[in-house]
């Protein structure tokens, strides 16, 4: 690649084709193919996709590579391409204007990229491009030079944890797996994501499919298991597109398939799609799927390594657990033990949402405080709002407030405030979000997602929701927080699976730190956040009221009157308290509280 | 053998039993609703939970085998709260009509409840309410008060090899249901109304017949075909209300179709009461008396006049033993030949 | 029945229902268990779970082909080809069991010659079952350490069931399948007191017990039991009865609690028979086809009205307990038989049913050690000779009661009508699942009924395309010996040629059609085969000939 005079790489993971990604991409070609560029040059000229690199909101990013010099532009449109290929390829001189900005830069400054280092950056459809960078090297050195135990002590040594949000050693548990005798035995990479607003595994294998596949060579190797497959959302057309295009040309490679490379190692892998059930991201859930079955968890023991698809000893891995496996093996697990802290070792990939001006994927080391996560990376709080609290882990998190910024990002810092890694989201919240409303958000997700086995989460998840739906409906009961930290305590502690387990987090953890909030809601009928549409109300502040009729245009219930260019009045009985005035009125004259 | 302790007691078990089964052998009772002897664990309704030494929550008692040196505790403060609440949050959307209920005196969930004392209830809220009913001919299914215990599912598929029937939906709004929410339109074999631990499954021909403690019940034999099932009839005035089978005959406790719904001919108003004379091409009632004399008469004729050998007799395979017996006695005893035969081969 | 017993001595099943799930092949030939059978096809079922194999032979796909590894599909009629074949390979894979031939059986010799020419191949054009399916059965029931095989009236309902019969025990005889734990050959019963009226000598040929009628000494100890003097002269059997009927040596019959009417063959024939009659007394629950033919009606109790045992397909004595009193003045079939015997000058008089059994158990070693008090919680299966004797759960376990068992080699014969121009269509007729026998008790009334209310045939769509028949359409079936209307059911469960008809439905009865070919030695007619043609039925009536 060193060799390329030119390479052009557009963004096109689903955010940057969402953005047009495809005809930025087309436009580029056939600029390209206007310029007439000599033969003996054109081989060193590529035009070509690459995966998502983390900030989505920019899309669709382009990089430019004249002569090893990399530029990169923001928010692409096809109709620009015509004028960065006349001024910048042609003319040499960068088109200032649309080059991303500082702060893009900042954003990826802090990041330390290890799964995510070739996203991006190679054509994720392209075996050669993966190739290109060492790809499937540790594949090849697994199968030739090392023996079973040798990988599993690797991994054991680099301190690699589950990244589906347990945190379970990743060596241990292939150890475990290896040691159980049976002829037949299975690993998964389990791509079944679902947590709202959590897109890392999606990220990964739309943008570098063949380092999962690789890792599975890996495992399945050290475990001794003949097949393996990919359970993946049916929700991810391009990823899968993506993974059956690698599998296909790592089998004609014999990277997968009869005795690979050669060697008396045979493994295969199946591609099987989820129907979009949350909970099929549970592992015993996942294996009923995959057996045709309606997804629901069983109890554990006998765990999957024991006894997992179709009763064999099966072992199932998260996307990015497996994808960085191969760099553990190239670059040794002591390189990947220097990451993270003692305990958590590695890097994490978090999905960055919420209230900070850089939301996108980012990949931080293990230990990296929230505040660094926040600030440098994120850029701060987007509107120069006030900070309130992180949401982690998802609807089985729970949050850190402003007082715990300082906090260590890892598997046990977190879950000691009373959160968790998780599959990585990370919601960023300020002082205009309801944590009650938050709460409910995430419980009504998991409402709808029990699988309905158990009790406690079948209907006990629904009674916390009722309990949640009244106080924001400013029906709150004396005693109904105390019923919420009660029944949520009974629901972790009897159900049957993780979902039901976590699914009260976000409400034990939001009553655990803004208790006010709720009580303000219940005692005194007031969303201090203004978020809760039956506690709120609107008012025009007659001394700011310009009169100019915007907000008289807007209100679809009639519910305000007033002369022009004399203050102007709402009924509060006919407000369906919509927020119309309040978004249109340029002089804050709208109150809201 | 595997030693553990439960409840302070010391018992050894075999390999692979549950820690609710090893209960069991040391008579301690475990709640379940979910849980059926012949069928695979489940751990659905929570409310086997126990706690086990070195484990750091509490376990399902079904789904949990027993290991060496196991300590096991299956009553303390924190495990009866955690069940209380599940049968809290159970009876919170269950239509608690017990007094116009068929399980009613027969329903484990209606025992739990009034073990527990629950008579308020912290969670009311919304309850299930199904408009449509399934149209089936033999079995009620009230999906009301279903309890998700997935017994009739895991019997249906385990069991009878059918599927006919499994979970749909997520979430509160899980039921289980027929695919596409069809008419039940299956064996019909009854096994799941069996296994039920609510009145969300009956029999429609017994509703309103009688409760369990209004009936009395007698073991007998399945009068259909050569299987020989055990059934227990459950009687009330001099009627079958249903029929029913224990878990420890030979037929496990499972019936067919016949077995478990064919019962309505023994009322049925069709059944011969008085002795039929032909006479001029017409039947008329008669006496035994008259009955009786009239075939002794006839056949004393035949014999006299034809010899033993003109009279055959057809013996039954549906009659008992002993009536066979005497049949085939009386033909060769008293009419004196060996013209005695069944329908064996049909 | 009869075929069995000539090979071992004994015609019952061989081991009991609860071993059935600890087979490891279950070779299910002519039986629609989960249909005919329910109970035992879920225990069939369960084996099927516990990773036993299971092999399917039978014509129709029926429901028990989903759950098994092998299917075989043989043309009706033709099991005697299909199940030599069977043996065949195991022959040429030297998967036989020599100890077991040589210390238990007798005529191997002779018998392993006749099955030279039964080549898979050979069998594979009359049977049309693949030939490499059969060379796999073989594998699978040569090489299992605990197989039993299951039949019903599929095998035996033939002009050569005996045959067929024999031919599964050839196959259980030389690879020594037979006298161990779940390892055996199991007739199934197909109704529930069939056995027992077996055992308690409603056969015209032998005593309770299978004593046979013609031996002296057997005869003597009856005699003296029963205080009269009794007939030395073989009795005839029911399908008999009816030919004697026609030709006048019969002139009375009394039947009790049967329905010759609907099920015999040809009951068109029955029907004339019964009407020739001079006497015909009918003791039944209800007002059967054959009880509107008799002179006196005598009205009986049901099974739930009574006290008694029943003897079930797996030998097993239970108790039948009375538990509703019987309508109006209805009574007993023992006090019906009691008081009529004692109008004829015998009086029994027995005081319950229990004494009945004493005095059957006087007479008959098998049951000797059973009573009302052993039987009260479960049943026992007989022999069990002494009052400590557990039971008989397998039979065989030391030898045959007839010391050593006899291979008999048979030839193939095909069924005595099939289809030719004229007839072109194989019917066989049987059961379904939501009815039973003759219809007497699932009434026209019950729920049950309306599952499947409507008397069918199935017909493969192939044939009703061709014949441009509907699912749902009436349509006339006739044979030689008459014809009935009924609906078509189009089914992919019978192969193209060929139909089904459940025999339950007077309105639309099967036996109407069926052939009265008998088993020479069962004397059990052709049920299972016999030739018939479909018509439209037009508008004006006539049936249009296809």
């Amino acid at each position: 690649m060193k060799t390329n005079k030119l390479e052009i790489m557009v963004c096109m993971g689903t955010g940057g084709i969402a953005a047009g990604g495809t005809e930025v991409l087309s436009a580029f070609e056939s600029a390209i193919k206007k310029l007439k560029i000599p033969a003996k040059l054109k081989k060193g000229c590529s035009v070509h996709k690459v995966g998502c690199r983390g900030l989505c909101a920019r899309d669709v990013l382009v990089d430019i590579i004249i002569k090893e010099k990399k530029s990169t532009y923001q928010y692409i449109k096809p109709d620009m391409v015509q004028r960065i290929v006349d001024e910048h390829i042609v003319g040499n001189q960068p088109v200032a204007d649309w080059l991303a900005t500082e702060d893009y830069h900042n954003f990826h400054e802090k990041q330390v990229k290890v799964v995510l280092s070739d996203c991006g950056n190679i054509n994720p459809e392209s075996i050669d491009a993966y190739f290109a960078v060492n790809g499937y090297e540790a594949a090849k050195k697994v199968l030739t030079l090392m023996s079973r135990q040798d990988v599993i002590e690797e991994i054991k040594r680099s301190g690699l944890r589950g990244r589906g949000g347990a945190g379970f050693p990743t060596g241990v548990k292939w150890e475990i797996c290896g040691g159980v005798k049976n002829a037949q035995k299975y690993i998964i990479c389990n791509a079944d994501e679902g947590d709202p607003g959590a897109f890392m595994d999606r990220a990964i294998i739309e943008g570098n499919p063949h380092s999962v596949i690789e890792g599975m060579i890996i495992g399945a190797y050290a475990i001794g298991a003949g097949k393996g497959y990919v359970y993946i959302r049916a929700e991810y057309p391009l990823a899968v597109e993506r993974l059956r295009k690698a599998l296909e040309d790592a089998g004609k490679k014999n990277l997968l398939g009869k005795k690979i490379l050669k060697t008396g190692f045979s493994f295969d892998i199946k591609v099987k799609l989820g129907a979009g059930a949350f909970v099929c991201g549970e592992e015993t859930a996942l294996i009923v799927s995959i057996e045709g079955q309606r997804g629901m968890p069983r109890a554990k023991p006998p765990f999957p390594v024991h006894s997992g698809l179709w009763g064999k000893p099966t072992v199932i891995n998260n996307v990015e657990t497996l994808a960085n496996i191969p760099h553990i093996i190239r670059k040794g697990p002591d390189w990947f033990a220097s990451f993270g802290t003692e305990k958590s070792r590695g890097t994490k990939v978090f999905a960055l949402t919420g209230k900070v001006k850089n939301t996108g994927l980012i990949e931080v080391p293990m230990g990296i405080s929230l505040k660094e996560i926040i600030y440098d990376i994120g850029g701060g709080m987007d509107k120069g709002r006030d900070f309130k609290a992180v949401q982690t882990g998802g609807p089985s998190g729970g949050c850190i407030t402003a007082d715990l910024l300082d906090i260590n990002v890892d598997y046990e810092s977190l879950a000691k405030v009373g959160s968790i890694v998780g599959s990585g989201g990370m919601v960023v919240l300020d002082d205009t979000d309801c944590m009650v409303s938050i709460a409910r958000f995430f419980l009504e997700f998991t409402q709808v997602e029990s699988c309905g086995k158990c009790v406690p989460c079948r209907i006990g998840t629904k009674r916390l929701l009722e309990i949640l739906d009244r106080i924001t409906a400013g029906k709150g009961k004396e005693g109904d927080i105390e019923l919420l930290e009660e029944l949520g305590k009974d629901i972790k502690a009897s159900s049957l699976c993780g979902l039901g387990q976590t699914a009260p987090n976000p409400v034990l953890s939001t009553i655990k730190y803004f208790r006010p909030e709720y009580e303000a809601h219940i005692r005194d009928m007031k969303c201090p956040a203004a978020v809760c549409k039956e506690l709120i109300e609107f008012t025009i502040l007659e001394e700011l009221c310009k009169g100019c009729g915007a907000c008289v245009r807007a209100c679809p219930a009639n519910a305000i009157k007033g002369e022009k260019k004399k203050p102007h009045t709402l009924s509060s009985e006919l407000c369906v308290k919509c927020g119309s005035c309040f978004d249109v009125c340029k002089f804050g004259a709208v109150k809201k509280e | 053998m595997i030693n553990v302790t439960i409840d302070g007691i010391k018992t050894s078990v075999h390999r692979d039993t549950s820690v609710l089964d090893a209960a069991k052998q040391c008579d301690i009772t475990i709640p379940t609703l979910c849980h059926h002897p012949k069928l695979t664990p489940y751990g659905g309704c929570r409310l086997c939970i126990v706690e086990i030494k070195g484990i750091n929550r509490p376990v399902t008692a079904c789904t949990t085998p027993v290991s060496e040196g196991m300590e096991v505790t299956t009553s303390s403060p924190v495990l009866e709260k955690l069940r209380r609440t599940t049968l809290e949050l159970i009876l919170s959307d269950h239509p608690n009509d017990c007094m116009v209920c068929e399980k009613a005196g027969d329903c484990t969930l209606q025992e739990l409840a009034y073990f527990y004392g629950i008579k308020e209830n912290r969670f009311a809220g919304e309850r299930r309410v199904y408009e449509k009913r399934d149209g089936n001919p033999l079995i009620e299914r009230d999906m009301e008060k279903c309890i998700l215990c997935n017994k009739c599912v895991r019997v249906c598929d385990e069991v009878q090899g059918v599927s006919a029937i499994d979970i749909a939906y997520r979430g509160f709004r899980s039921k289980v249901c027929p695919p596409y929410e069809r008419d039940l339109d299956c064996e019909f074999c009854g096994q799941c109304i069996r296994v039920c631990p609510t009145g969300a499954l009956t029999g429609r021909m017994w509703s309103l017949k009688g409760r369990q403690k209004d009936i009395r019940e007698v073991d007998t034999i399945c009068p259909y075909c050569g299987c020989g099932c055990n059934i227990t009839l459950d009687i009330r005035k001099n009627e079958i209300v249903r029929v029913t089978s224990k878990e420890d005959t030979i037929n496990e406790g499972w019936l067919c179709s016949k077995g478990t719904f064919g019962y309505k001919f023994l009322n049925d108003p069709a059944r011969l009461t008085k002795p039929l004379i032909k006479y001029k091409g017409k039947f008329r009632e008669s006496t035994w008396e008259e009955a009786l004399g009239l075939v002794a008469k006839k056949l004393l004729k035949t014999k006299e006049k034809h010899g033993p050998d003109s009279i055959a007799g057809l013996a039954s395979a549906r009659c008992t033993s002993e009536e066979n017996y005497l049949f085939q006695k009386f033909m060769r005893a008293v009419i004196k030949t060996n013209n005695v035969d069944h329908c064996a081969r049909l | 029945m009869a075929g069995l017993a000539a090979v071992f001595g004994s015609g019952a099943m061989t081991n009991s229902i609860p071993e059935i799930e600890n087979n490891d092949v279950l070779f299910v030939i002519g039986s629609n268990t989960t249909e005919t059978h329910p109970i035992i096809g879920l225990r069939m079922k369960k084996a099927v779970r516990k990773e036993a194999k299971l092999i399917v032979a039978d014509p129709r796909k029926i429901d028990l082909v989903r759950h098994s590894h092998l299917w075989l599909r043989q043309k009706p009629g033709t099991d005697v080809v299909l199940l030599h074949a069977i043996m065949h390979v195991i022959l040429e894979q030297n998967l036989i069991d020599r100890v077991f031939i040589l210390s238990r059986t007798e005529g191997f010799e002779t018998f392993r010659e006749g099955l030279r020419k039964y080549t898979p191949e050979y069998a594979e054009k009359i049977t049309g079952v693949p030939a490499r399916d059969i060379i796999r059965a073989a594998m699978l029931y040569a090489r299992a350490k605990r197989p039993g095989i299951y039949y019903t009236m599929g095998i035996t309902q033939h002009s050569h069931g005996t045959d067929n019969v024999y031919s599964i025990a050839n196959l259980a005889l030389m690879t020594g399948n037979l006298g161990m734990e779940s390892t055996g050959v199991n007739p199934l019963r197909g109704q529930n007191n069939v056995q027992g009226a077996t055992d308690m000598g409603c056969i015209p040929d032998q005593y309770p017990g299978y004593q046979r009628v013609d031996l002296p000494a057997i005869r003597e100890k009856f005699e003296k039991a029963w205080e009269v003097t009794l007939s030395d002269k073989d009795g005839i059997t029911a399908t008999e009865m009816t030919d004697r009927c026609l030709d006048g040596k019969i002139k009375a019959m009394y039947i009790m609690g049967e329905n010759p009417a609907l099920s015999d063959p040809d009951i068109n024939h029955t029907v004339k028979a019964l009407k020739k009659l001079d006497f015909l007394v009918v003791q039944d629950i209800f007002l059967t086809d054959t009880a509107e033919l008799a002179d006196v009606v005598l009205p009986a109790a049901a099974f739930a009205e009574k006290d008694g045992t029943f003897t079930n397909t797996e030998r097993r004595v239970q108790r039948v307990r009375k538990a509703l009193d019987p309508p109006g003045e209805a009574k007993e079939d023992s006090r019906i038989i009691m008081e009529l015997s004692e109008r004829l000058g015998y009086p029994m008089r027995y005081n319950s049913m229990e004494e009945v059994f004493q005095e059957v158990a006087g007479l008959w070693q098998a049951v000797a050690g059973i009573t009302y008090g052993r039987i009260e919680k479960q049943g026992l299966q007989w022999p069990c000779p002494t009052l400590e004797h557990p039971g008989t759960p397998y039979l065989f376990k030391g030898g045959f009661p007839r010391h050593k068992a006899a291979f008999s080699m048979v030839e193939y014969k095909p069924s005595r009508e099939l289809p030719d121009r004229q007839y072109p269509f194989m019917l066989s007729t049987g059961r379904h699942l939501f009815h039973y026998h003759t219809g007497t008790m699932i009434r026209a009334g019950d729920a049950l009924n309306s599952v499947a209310a409507e008397a069918y045939f199935e017909l493969n769509s192939y044939d009703a395309g061709k014949l441009g028949v509907t699912g749902g359409q009436k349509v006339k079936i006739s044979s030689r010996r008459g014809s009935i209307k009924i609906k078509a059911k189009l089914s992919e469960r019978v192969e193209k040629g060929r139909v089904f008809i459940p025999f339950h439905y007077r309105e639309a009865a099967a036996n109407i059609l069926t052939n009265t070919a008998l088993d020479p030695v069962s004397k059990i007619p052709e049920l299972k085969v016999c030739a018939v043609k479909i018509e439209k039925i037009t508008k004006r009536g006539r049936p249009r000939i296809k």
